[in-house]
C-alpha cells in the first residue's frame, strides 16, 4: 500500500512539474535563435559573401547549425574567430587562407569619367552604399561602404577601384608607448 | 571675505616656472603676411568654408559658418585675400595635416562692420546664436563651443571663474587678469545674469598675488559680489571636476556631468571674449599666448589666430639648442618638433625645448606596484591596473577600471620611480576603444542596411506577384467578358469555365 502512495506522489509531482514547464515552453518562448544572433554580432557585417554564404547572417545561421567552420571569415580575420571560439566554447582554429589577419578598412570608388550609368554595381551592393540612376553617374557613399568589393565583378567597365580612406587627425590613434 | 577650499585627493606640484614670462606685460604680435586657419578649432564638428579661393574678405568676417549645434564660426582674423583652402600642417601629435583656409593679409586691418548687439534685451537662445557666430570656444584649453554650455535650463546654483592656471609655464590667463581684469568683471557679470548664478566663484591660485589684487580690485570698482577663491598651488586645481570640488565641496559621479548638479565653469579667457563678443561684436579672431622656455625674451604675445608657431616662438628669440616644442604646458601639452603650424584658439602656450631643460625620460623600467601613481591620480583611479590592462591590449578591462574617467593629467607619469610613460598608454588604449566603438557601430549600421535591403527585396518580388495575379486576373476578366458578349449568356460560362 504505501509503495502504491509513494508512486502516486512521485507521479503527482512529474505531472505538475512537466505541466510547469510545457507552461513556460510556452510563454517565455525565444522568437529566433539567440546563438545565431550573438554568433551574428561579432562578424563584421561586410555582407561581402567571401564565406561562401550569402552575408554575414546566412554565415551565423550555418555556424550555429554546425554547418560551417568559424574560420572563414577574412574581414573578421584571426580576431572575430578568436571570439567565435570564445562565444561557441570550440577550438581556435587558424583562419583558412585571406581570413588569415584582419582586413584594414578599405572602400570602393567609383572612377567617374569611366561610369557609364549601367546600375549594375548598386544592384550588386549589399548595403545599399551605392547611388545613382540608368545612364547617371554612380557614386560610392563613403561612410556606408563596407569594402566587401562585391561591385567589382559586376562593373562593365571596370570603373570601380578599392582604395584605403586617408587618415585624419579624427581617425589617428596614439601608438602602443615604446613602438 | 576669505573662503577656504577643500582639498581635492592625488595631485602633484611640479616647479611652476611661470615667473619668467609672467614679468612683462602682454604685447602685440606683428601682423604675419599669411595666417593658416584649420578649419577645425573647437570640440564638435568644424564649421564649412563659406568663401572662395581669391575672394577679398574683410577682418572679423565670417570664412567658415557653423552648420551643427556643437560647433562654433570662424572668422578672419584680418584683411586680407583667400590664397588657398586645402590641407595644411596642425599642431597635432599625429603631424598629419587638416582643411584649413590661407589668408594673404594686406596690412590694411580693414574691419568688416559689425554692430554689436543690444545683447541686454536679447533673448537666452539669441544670445546663444551670438556667441556660436562669434566663434567663441574655451580658451583654457579644451575649446568646447561656450554657447552650449549656456544651455542649461535649470538655474544654476554656482558659476565658477576658472583663473586657476595650474600647468607649469603658463601665464596668459595670469597677464590677462592683471591687464584686462574690468573687462573680464563685466564678463562675469554678464554670464551670471545669462545663467542666473546664486553665487559666483573666481578660482585664482595662490602663486598669482598681482592677478587676485587686480581681480578684487575690478570687482570693487564695479560693486560686484564675486567671491574670488585663492587656492593653494597645486597640479591639476584647474582641472574641471577638481575645481569644482574645491570650491564647493560638490563631487559629480562617473558620467555626470557638473551641469547637472548646478555649476558651470568658463575659464577667463573664454569670459574675456564673450564680453568682446557681446559688447564689442568682436569675434574671436585672436588670443593671448605664453611664449617661453628656452627663448631669451619669455612673454605672453596677443596673436592673431593662424599666425605660424615658429614665427610666434622667433619673436621671443629661442635659443640655438633648442630642438623642439610643447603646444601647451609641459604636463598635458603636445610635444612636437619644431613647426610652422599655426597658432588656433586652443594654443595657449608654446615652451620652446632643449635637452637642457626637458631632458629626455629615462627608460621604462618595469612596474613595482609601489601604488605611488594611485595617491597622485586626481581622480581617484588605479594607473597600475589601468597600465596593466591597456599593457596587456585588454581594453575591456581597461574600460572596466574607468579609463574614460582618466583626464591624462599626467600626475601619475609624473610621480611614476620607473619612469613608465602611464598617459602614453592610456592615450593608446582609449583610441583603441574608440575605434572599435566606432567599427561597431559601423556594422551595426551596415547590418541593419542589409536587413532593410533583404526585406525590400522579398516585399518588391511579393509585390511583383501580385501585380501580376491582379494582371492574369484582370485579363481573365476581359477574356470571360468578350466571350460572354459573343454567347450573351456570361453567368453560366463563367461557371462553365470555372468548372473545366
Amino acid at each position: 500500500m504505501d509503495i502504491l502512495a509513494a508512486v502516486a506522489v512521485m507521479a503527482l509531482g512529474a505531472l505538475l512539474l512537466g505541466a510547469a514547464l510545457g507552461y513556460a515552453a510556452i510563454r517565455f518562448k525565444v522568437e529566433g535563435n539567440p546563438v545565431t544572433d550573438k554568433i551574428n554580432a561579432i562578424l563584421p557585417q561586410t555582407q561581402c559573401g567571401q564565406c561562401g554564404f550569402p552575408g554575414c547572417k546566412p554565415y551565423a545561421e550555418a555556424i550555429s547549425a554546425g554547418k560551417a567552420e568559424i574560420n572563414l571569415c577574412p574581414p573578421g580575420g584571426s580576431e572575430g574567430t578568436r571570439k567565435l571560439a570564445e562565444l561557441l566554447g570550440r577550438d581556435f582554429v587558424p583562419p583558412a587562407g585571406e581570413a588569415e589577419t584582419k582586413k584594414k578598412r578599405v572602400i570602393a570608388v567609383i572612377v567617374e569619367d569611366r561610369c557609364i550609368g549601367c546600375t549594375l554595381c548598386i544592384q550588386a551592393c549589399p548595403v545599399d552604399a551605392i547611388v545613382g540612376a540608368a545612364r547617371q553617374m554612380h557614386t560610392v557613399v563613403e561612410s556606408l561602404c563596407t569594402g566587401c568589393e562585391l561591385c567589382l565583378k559586376p562593373c562593365p567597365v571596370e570603373c570601380i577601384d578599392m582604395r584605403t580612406p586617408p587618415e585624419t587627425p579624427e581617425t589617428w590613434r596614439w601608438p602602443e608607448a615604446g613602438k | 571675505m576669505l573662503r577656504t577650499s577643500f582639498h581635492f585627493p592625488g595631485g602633484v606640484k611640479p616647479d611652476s616656472n611661470k615667473e619668467a614670462s609672467a614679468r612683462d606685460p602682454i604685447a602685440f604680435a606683428p601682423l604675419p603676411e599669411r595666417l593658416a586657419l584649420p578649419l577645425k578649432q573647437s570640440a564638435g564638428v568644424a564649421p564649412s568654408p563659406v568663401v572662395r579661393v581669391g575672394e577679398r574678405v574683410k577682418k572679423g568676417q565670417v570664412i567658415a559658418a557653423a552648420e551643427q549645434w556643437i560647433s562654433a564660426s570662424l572668422h578672419a582674423p584680418t584683411s586680407g585675400r583667400i590664397a588657398d583652402i586645402g590641407n595644411y600642417p596642425l599642431a597635432h601629435p599625429s603631424g598629419l595635416p587638416a582643411p584649413a583656409i590661407i589668408i594673404e593679409t594686406d596690412g590694411l586691418e580693414e574691419w568688416q562692420e559689425r554692430p554689436p548687439p543690444d545683447w541686454q534685451r536679447l533673448a537666452p537662445q539669441e544670445v546663444q546664436q551670438y556667441l556660436q557666430q562669434s566663434g567663441v570656444v574655451g580658451l583654457g584649453g579644451a575649446v568646447f563651443p561656450s554657447h552650449v554650455k549656456l544651455d542649461a535650463e535649470a538655474r544654476m546654483e554656482e558659476l565658477i571663474i576658472n583663473g586657476a592656471e595650474c600647468e607649469p609655464y603658463v601665464t596668459c590667463d595670469d597677464r590677462l587678469m592683471r591687464e584686462r581684469a574690468a573687462e573680464i568683471v563685466s564678463g562675469i557679470a554678464l554670464l551670471r545674469d545669462l545663467t542666473g548664478a546664486g553665487q559666483t566663484l573666481i578660482a585664482i591660485e595662490n602663486n598669482k598675488p598681482e592677478a587676485i589684487r587686480a581681480m578684487r580690485g575690478a570687482i570693487s570698482e564695479h560693486r560686484e559680489n564675486f567671491t574670488v577663491v585663492t587656492l593653494p598651488t597645486r597640479y591639476p586645481a584647474g582641472s574641471l571636476r577638481q575645481l569644482i570640488y574645491a570650491l564647493t565641496g560638490k563631487r559629480a559621479p562617473f558620467n555626470v556631468l557638473p551641469t547637472a548638479m548646478g555649476v558651470q565653469c568658463f575659464n577667463v579667457a573664454t569670459v574675456y571674449s564673450i564680453w568682446r563678443a557681446l559688447a564689442h561684436g568682436e569675434p574671436v579672431a585672436r588670443r593671448v599666448v605664453t611664449v617661453s622656455g628656452n627663448v631669451r625674451a619669455p612673454r605672453n604675445w596677443d596673436v592673431p589666430l593662424g599666425m605660424s608657431m615658429e614665427a610666434l616662438l622667433q619673436l621671443s628669440g629661442p635659443l640655438s639648442d633648442t630642438n623642439g616644442l610643447i603646444v601647451g604646458g609641459p604636463m598635458m601639452g603636445t610635444f612636437l618638433p619644431l613647426t610652422n603650424a599655426p597658432i588656433t584658439k586652443g594654443s595657449n602656450c608654446l615652451i620652446a625645448r632643449s635637452p637642457r631643460l626637458f631632458p629626455p625620460r629615462p627608460p621604462e623600467s618595469p612596474c613595482i606596484r609601489c601604488t605611488a601613481c594611485a595617491q597622485a591620480c586626481p581622480q581617484g583611479l588605479q594607473p597600475f591596473e589601468l597600465y596593466w590592462w591597456s599593457r596587456a591590449r585588454d581594453f575591456d578591462k581597461a574600460a572596466r577600471y574607468a579609463l574614460s574617467e582618466c583626464i591624462e593629467c599626467g600626475c601619475c607619469a609624473y610621480v611614476c620611480p620607473a619612469s613608465i610613460p602611464l598617459v602614453h598608454y592610456f592615450r593608446y588604449a582609449k583610441g583603441e576603444l574608440a575605434a572599435a566603438a566606432r567599427e561597431q557601430k559601423m556594422a551595426d549600421d551596415a547590418k541593419s542596411r542589409f536587413e532593410f535591403r533583404q526585406f525590400r527585396a522579398e516585399r518588391e518580388k511579393t509585390e511583383k506577384a501580385e501585380k501580376l495575379a491582379k494582371a492574369a486576373a484582370a485579363q481573365a476578366a476581359k477574356r470571360a467578358a468578350e466571350e460572354s458578349a459573343a454567347s450573351g449568356e456570361p453567368e453560366n460560362m463563367a461557371s462553365q469555365e470555372e468548372r473545366h
